[in-house]
């Protein structure tokens, strides 16, 4: 393509962004929404629950099983936190114009990611053993949707930042440096709102009963 | 079109696959039109069964049972009060979603913002072209779920559970189908609004935007911020009906005699929050991008600057505010509350103050003017009383007391028919015989413009005003015999066949326009149309390549100097001084 669209690369002097940092942003309000609107959900639903998490049909409650689990949620709550201060330092690295260090603290963030989706693996599996489907009641279903979705986001990221170390992502780096760091700085954005939904979603889910 | 930057593209990146805007804006606007003929053809079937419930329809009625057949319902070419119920959710469904937002947002929008704003392209054109690419296919899965075993979704466009839970699977694909609209939709509002943020180019301050790229900026900001709790909706009700669980259903819920296995404890009023957070502003996803139609032309073709153009801006954008604190003045009869009756009933009076602003300034605006009286300009005129009426019958909704007696009748699709279909429709009409010689070069034809014009006026009057005088009657809106089985609607009933006949001229009545752009695209270059036959001075017809437009638009990136609207400046030759002409000292 011969067509130069401006401030791609450069900050544009009025706004001091260019436009995918203006890009990123507004896409994470609208996913504030996304999560806004499923927080309130939960507050809603609970509100109108007369005990909780609520006793299904077959007469259980998922109560003693979530306080097993919290020990989990809390490894993966550091997990998290740790990838995303590597992802920060992969951006720094790259702003140091130091290329191992970049891929090394990539591969830290993409190992953290994996070990939660390993863990939550195991969270779900042994939930479902137990009887604890979705369908059982209101909160299991909302936790089913909310961690879900949230999956779905660390899955999501977790493409791109193995994009971005192989060489058809990196190879940006040879070419456009500029662009390259500022994609990641705007992935980074990204992961440090799917960082920060877990924040709240681990207190809400496991700790609020 | 320079030549050096010519190379070999083939017909598929071009014209499919393309990420030029404007390719994707005639993308967008072709098959929008599309899905409106569809949307409207749904209606105009209704249309027979209210007027002669169950009697066999003409024409098209081997088709109808031929369609109910296949999903089951019995049918002698009549139209089965189930399948009125699936034609009824998806008219609604496809005019809002696929019809009206994709057209002045996705095709407008993406065809004129880069454009008057001096940009070569949007600021993310993979993203644009992704956006297109997820209309279509939500697009495609609404029109296969016609095809289902029990028909395509059929609990209103709105969709409340418990009805919706339980119904047929073609709302499962409705959902799907929705979630791939609104990814469109957040992808195109993203892409909007970092084009008019970043890409205006040198001179083009705030305050000398067109009021055009105003509208789709708020607009955008709407789409951006109230889709998301809709999809929460939607992924809400696809786990009710896949996973079994009971976001909208709660304990205790007889379906046909029978208690329904169910975890329950949910909440089906939910919904309708999560349902019309999104809904009422996107009332004005489909009025303000109008607006800004209507005002470009109004403004050109009265040959004076627009009267009021600050408090336009700052209007839309506390109409675009507030629109997000009004959407429960659609729930005043669930049962919420006093209290909350209270507040919304509040703010949706208050809402209607910079409706009223927009729309005074707009006839302020013709006040002294030399109007000349083209397609584009009447349709612009026709279009101000109209959503007037609409706006106006709004107000005794908004009041929670009047909306008892109104709620859930004709009154309430007159209402917002109003504001739709004369509203919206007629400023995207006026938009496309303004905006046409820009794409192709080529004058759509005045008679036939006119005649298109007078006839959609009387018959979409015909249409809607008799709702009012049935809604008033309390004439429920979703009867499939159109009230013929309740007593009180008896003295109304003989209204069905008026708006049933103005509805089928409407149909007819949209002929010459289709002729019209179909002849038109076959005539021979009309050299006057080329460069500004409107003698405009926004930047799309004063800078841009001529038509058709290479792609990156501008030969050179023009530099703006003056305001969107200066039109006969005193001591001026010409009657319109460009936004890119400097004007000379001591003149």
């Amino acid at each position: 393509m011969d067509i130069k669209i401006p401030y791609n690369e450069d900050l544009r002097p009025d706004t001091g962004l260019y436009n995918a940092k203006l890009g990123i942003w507004l896409f994470l309000a609208s996913e504030v929404m996304l999560f806004g609107g499923l927080f309130s959900s939960y507050i809603l639903l609970r509100a109108g629950a007369s005990v909780w998490p609520p006793i299904g049909l077959d007469g259980q409650s998922v109560a003693h099983l979530l306080e097993e689990t919290i020990g989990l949620a809390t490894f993966n709550t550091v997990a998290l936190i740790t990838s995303s201060v590597t992802m920060v330092m992969s951006w720094v690295s790259l702003k140091m114009k130091d290329i191992l260090k970049f891929k090394m603290y990539m591969w830290i963030t993409i190992s953290c990611a994996i070990i939660f989706l390993v863990v939550k693996y195991f969270e779900y599996s042994h939930k479902i053993h137990e009887g604890f489907i979705p369908a059982h009641d209101t909160y299991m279903a909302l936790y089913f949707t909310m961690t879900g979705l949230h999956v779905l986001h660390i899955i999501g990221g977790l493409f791109v930042l193995v994009y971005f170390v192989m060489p058809n992502g990196i190879k940006m780096w040879d070419d456009e440096p500029i662009r390259f760091t500022n994609r990641i700085e705007v992935f980074g954005l990204y992961w440090h709102f799917v960082d920060l939904v877990w924040i709240f979603l681990f207190p809400v889910l496991y700790l609020l009963n | 079109m320079s030549n050096k930057e010519h190379h070999e593209e083939s017909f598929w990146t071009k014209y499919v696959f393309s990420i030029d805007h404007k390719v994707i804006g005639i993308q967008y606007g072709i098959t929008a039109l599309f899905f409106l003929l569809i949307g409207f053809s749904l209606m105009m079937v209704m249309r027979w069964q209210l007027a002669y419930p169950d009697t066999a329809i003409p024409v098209v009625g081997p088709f109808i049972k031929w369609l109910a057949t296949l999903n089951g319902f019995a049918s002698e070419g009549n139209l089965p009060s189930d399948l009125y119920n699936v034609f009824g959710a998806m008219h609604g469904t496809i005019m809002i979603f696929l019809g009206v937002v994709p057209l002045i947002v996705g095709a407008f929008g993406n065809y004129l913002v880069p454009l008057q704003v001096g940009a070569p392209d949007m600021a993310f054109p993979k993203l644009n072209m992704a956006s297109y690419w997820s209309y279509l296919p939500g697009g495609i899965i609404m029109i296969i779920s016609f095809f289902l075993p029990g028909g395509a979704a059929n609990s209103g466009w709105t969709a409340y559970p418990p009805l919706s839970d339980i119904a047929t699977q073609g709302q499962t694909w409705w959902l799907v189908a929705m979630i791939f609209l609104i990814t469109s939709s957040l992808l195109g509002s993203v892409n909007i609004i970092v084009t008019v943020v970043q890409l205006r180019v040198k001179g083009l301050t705030w305050m000398k935007l067109p009021f055009f790229v105003w509208s789709q900026l708020v607009t955008s900001f709407l789409l951006l911020l109230a889709f998301p709790p809709l999809e929460v909706a939607a992924i809400f009700q696809l786990m009710d009906r896949i996973a079994g669980t009971s976001f909208f259903l709660p304990s205790g819920l007889v379906v046909s005699g029978e208690m329904l296995q169910v975890s329950g404890g949910g909440s089906p009023l939910l919904w309708q929050h999560l349902f019309w957070f999104l809904a009422h502003p996107e009332v004005y996803v489909l009025i303000l991008p109008g607006m800004g139609v209507i005002a470009e032309v109004i403004a050109n073709n009265t040959r004076k600057p627009l009267w009021g153009y600050k408090s336009l801006v700052y209007s839309s954008f506390f109409l675009g505010f507030m629109s997000f604190t009004v959407w429960a003045h659609h729930m005043f009869l669930t049962g919420m509350g006093q209290g909350m009756s209270t507040f919304f009933q509040i703010t949706t009076m208050i809402i209607s103050v910079p409706s009223v602003i927009i729309l005074s300034c707009f006839m302020l605006s013709l006040w002294g003017g030399s109007i000349r009286f083209n397609v584009p300009m009447l349709f612009a005129l026709g279009w101000i009383p109209m959503f007037g009426v609409g706006g106006l019958t709004g107000l005794p909704l908004g009041l929670s007391t009047s909306d008892i007696h109104l709620h859930d009748t004709y009154y309430v699709i007159g209402h917002f028919h109003y504001v739709v279909a004369p509203g919206t429709i007629f400023a995207l009409f006026s938009g496309i015989y303004f905006w046409f010689p820009k794409v192709t070069g080529k004058m759509l034809d005045e008679t036939l413009g006119k005649i298109h014009f007078f006839a959609s006026f009387v018959f979409m009057n015909g249409v809607f005003f008799p709702m009012f005088i049935q809604g008033l009657a309390g004439v429920s809106r979703r009867l499939a015999d159109g009230g013929a089985s309740y007593a009180h609607a008896a003295d109304v009933l003989k209204w069905n066949e008026t708006m049933s006949y103005s509805a089928w001229l409407l149909g007819l009545a949209q002929i010459p326009f289709i002729v019209n752009l179909i002849w038109t695209l076959y005539k021979d270059k009309d050299s006057k149309a080329n460069a500004n036959p409107w003698n405009a001075t926004t930047i799309e017809w004063t800078d841009a390549t001529s038509p058709p437009l290479g792609h990156g638009n501008f030969k050179k990136t023009p530099v703006v100097y003056n305001g969107p609207y200066e039109y006969s400046v005193p001591g001026m030759k010409d009657d319109f001084l460009p936004q890119t002409k400097k004007m000379k000292k001591g003149k």
